[in-house]
């Protein structure tokens, strides 16, 4: 049975509408709702349905980010995860390649069989994390997975591609990233939000790391990107529509 | 110094988001190599010599490199760049960059910038975030720099007019940390949806998978057009997920896109905003996709397309 470890990160809620601060320094994050990455509720998820199904024996959260990272960390825990490490790096934002090193350890010291995550996370649009992390332990890589099935030798994946469909063994240990398709996060139980509150969470900072998070990249400025604005709005009868569309653009189909 | 592309292929054709990755490397210097790793691709690399502005072509070719596996190539990147003086490293950000390069960029110890849409010197690159919703600009301390190139963002290389060389170099073997199954490609006479002029795209408005076949399809033909879709109908099974435009979809950015049923999620938006012409047709007036619409239909998509298929020649 697998041990295994679950990297979540807080980040905006997907539904709402992100505002750039005035000042380009970023975007405004005040009073703004959070939520698990939705990526990451999918790794938690297929986490414990591979533990459902006796293919895991233990699965480990671990977030990264400031102290509200830890409600992150309890609602997987509420979905059925078995404990958690929060690492926390006060309002420091982390490049990819330190947080794949933090992984690194902390999936090291774990000894997990596999590690889960998501394929992207919401905010910085990356798709990076998992495929660095799989590099520096140097175990096998399953990206942007719709489904993972254990076979008697390893896991095999079924990955979405640009042409469609790949299907990969991988040995084990392996990194997983999950894609919107593999399967649909189970609504948190209100009794389960309650037993969450008592499973262990470990918490750490980041010094007692002793990783190098030097940043290499500086964002210089964030800027709105060039507004689209609406045109022209046909309503009534279809072949009035249709007939005013084709006037407009008839030329260029 | 020089550039290096990795180049995008299936071990016959080099793919157009190569093209595009080139014409971004052309920003960047002059001595643009392409790393070429296949199986038996000698039409991939007979099509890299005659690119224009490539000054070499390195081909490892060798069965283990029949698929592409992730590990095995990052490992033959990072020997190539390591043997090299190498200042970028680019591929296009479709799902083969994305799976490899990070791995690159971890094995040599550098952070990526991943999906860049502008490039503004040497050092310094425009890359949306938040879906698109905000773009950064952002400023790299290291000395090789691993980037993946957002191709619609940049125009196509010609493909003509090059003599680059090629140098052969040996394979780097199999790591056997994963190995091929099966592929199950979307096989279709319609033009690719990144490459596309037109792109028909449906969403849950469709209603149901009968009804998506018997509309987009017929619409998509008569257009010439290639066929996108929204999150929500590949969900429902009505598409390949290879069809979903989004922000972790497919970006695209044809000279007309229609949206067809589709209500203009931030997601789904950050996929198609770009295109040059934008049309919708949507039975609710305040659907969000009319506020990037150039022209919008209110109505019944199952009025309309009758409608506009009558009304096509
Ligand atoms: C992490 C994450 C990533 C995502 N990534 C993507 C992505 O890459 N791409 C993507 O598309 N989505 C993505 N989504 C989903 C996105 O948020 C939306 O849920 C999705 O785009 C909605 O699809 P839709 O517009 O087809 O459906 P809906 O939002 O349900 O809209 C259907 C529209 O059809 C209209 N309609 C209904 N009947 C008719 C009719 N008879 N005639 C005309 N109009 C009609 C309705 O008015 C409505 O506007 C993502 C979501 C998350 C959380
Ligand atoms: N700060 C973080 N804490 C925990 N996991 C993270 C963090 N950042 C990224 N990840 C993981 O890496 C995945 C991909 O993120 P990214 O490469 O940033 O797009 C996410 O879905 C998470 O599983």
């Amino acid at each position: 049975m697998m041990k295994i470890l679950v990297p979540v990160k807080r980040v905006i809620d997907a539904y709402v509408k992100v505002r750039v601060k005035s000042d380009s320094s970023g975007v405004d994050l005040n009073n703004i709702k959070m939520d698990i990455n939705p990526f990451c509720e999918i790794a938690v998820e297929e986490a414990i349905r591979m533990k459902e199904n006796n293919l895991a024996s233990e699965i480990i959260l671990v977030s990264i980010g400031g102290s509200k990272s830890e409600e992150t960390l309890r609602k997987g825990l509420a979905m059925g995860a078995d404990r958690a490490i929060l690492i926390d790096c006060g309002d420091q934002e982390l490049e990819p390649l330190s947080i794949a090193k933090i992984l690194k350890e902390i999936a090291t010291k774990e000894a997990v069989d596999l590690v889960l995550m998501g394929k992207q996370a919401i905010d910085s649009d990356n798709n990076q994390t998992g495929q660095m992390l799989s590099a520096l332990l140097g175990w096998s890589q399953g990206t942007f997975v719709s489904e993972v099935k254990k076979d008697d030798d390893g896991l095999i994946v079924t990955r979405e591609v640009d042409g469609g469909l790949e299907t990969i063994s991988l040995t084990i240990p392996a990194v997983i990233t999950a894609d919107l398709r593999l399967n649909e996060p189970r609504y948190v139980k209100l009794p389960n939000i309650m037993k969450a509150k008592k499973k262990p969470l470990d918490k750490m900072v980041l010094a007692d790391l002793s990783i190098d998070t030097t940043a290499r990249t500086k964002t210089l400025k964030v800027e709105e990107p060039v507004a689209r604005t609406s045109g022209e709005l046909f309503e009534g009868a279809a072949n009035d529509t249709v007939a005013k569309l084709i006037e407009k653009i008839g030329n260029k189909l | 110094m020089s550039i290096l592309v990795i180049a995008e292929h299936d071990n016959q054709s080099l793919k157009t988001t190569t093209l595009n990755a080139i014409t971004a490397a052309k920003e960047l210097g002059d001595d643009i190599h392409i790393l070429i790793i296949g199986s038996n691709c000698q039409t991939v690399t007979d099509a890299a010599v005659k690119v224009n502005s490539v000054t070499k072509v390195i081909l490892a070719d060798d069965t283990v490199y029949e698929h592409q596996l992730a590990e095995n190539v990052a490992t033959l990147i990072v020997k190539v760049v390591s043997n090299g003086d190498y200042s970028h490293v680019l591929s296009p950000a479709s799902t083969f960059g994305k799976n490899t390069m990070p791995r690159v960029s971890a094995l040599l110890d550098k952070q990526m910038i991943s999906d860049i849409v502008k490039i503004e010197s040497a050092d310094t690159f425009v890359r949306p975030i938040y879906a698109g919703n905000a773009m950064a600009t952002v400023q790299t301390t290291d000395d090789i720099k691993i980037l993946t190139i957002r191709p619609t963002a940049f125009e196509v290389t010609v493909a003509e007019g090059g003599s680059a060389g090629v140098e052969n170099i040996s394979s780097a073997g199999d790591a056997k940390l994963s190995a091929f199954i099966s592929q199950e490609l979307t096989k279709s006479d319609r033009p690719e949806l990144g490459d596309a002029r037109i792109v028909v795209s449906g969403g849950r408005g469709l209603g149901s998978k009968e009804n998506f076949e018997n509309l987009i399809p017929a619409l998509a033909d008569k257009l010439g057009a290639g066929i996108g879709a929204s999150r929500a109908a590949v969900d429902a099974g009505w598409v390949p997920n290879d069809y979903q435009v989004g922000q972790t979809g497919k970006q695209v950015a044809p000279e007309i896109y229609i949206a067809i049923g589709i209500s203009g999620a931030i997601q789904h938006l950050a996929g198609m905003k770009d295109s040059k012409i934008i049309v919708a047709i949507n039975k609710d007036a305040d659907a969000q996709i009319f506020g990037v619409a150039d022209y919008g239909i209110v109505g019944d998509l199952n009025e309309v397309l009758p409608e506009l298929m009558s009304s096509l020649k």
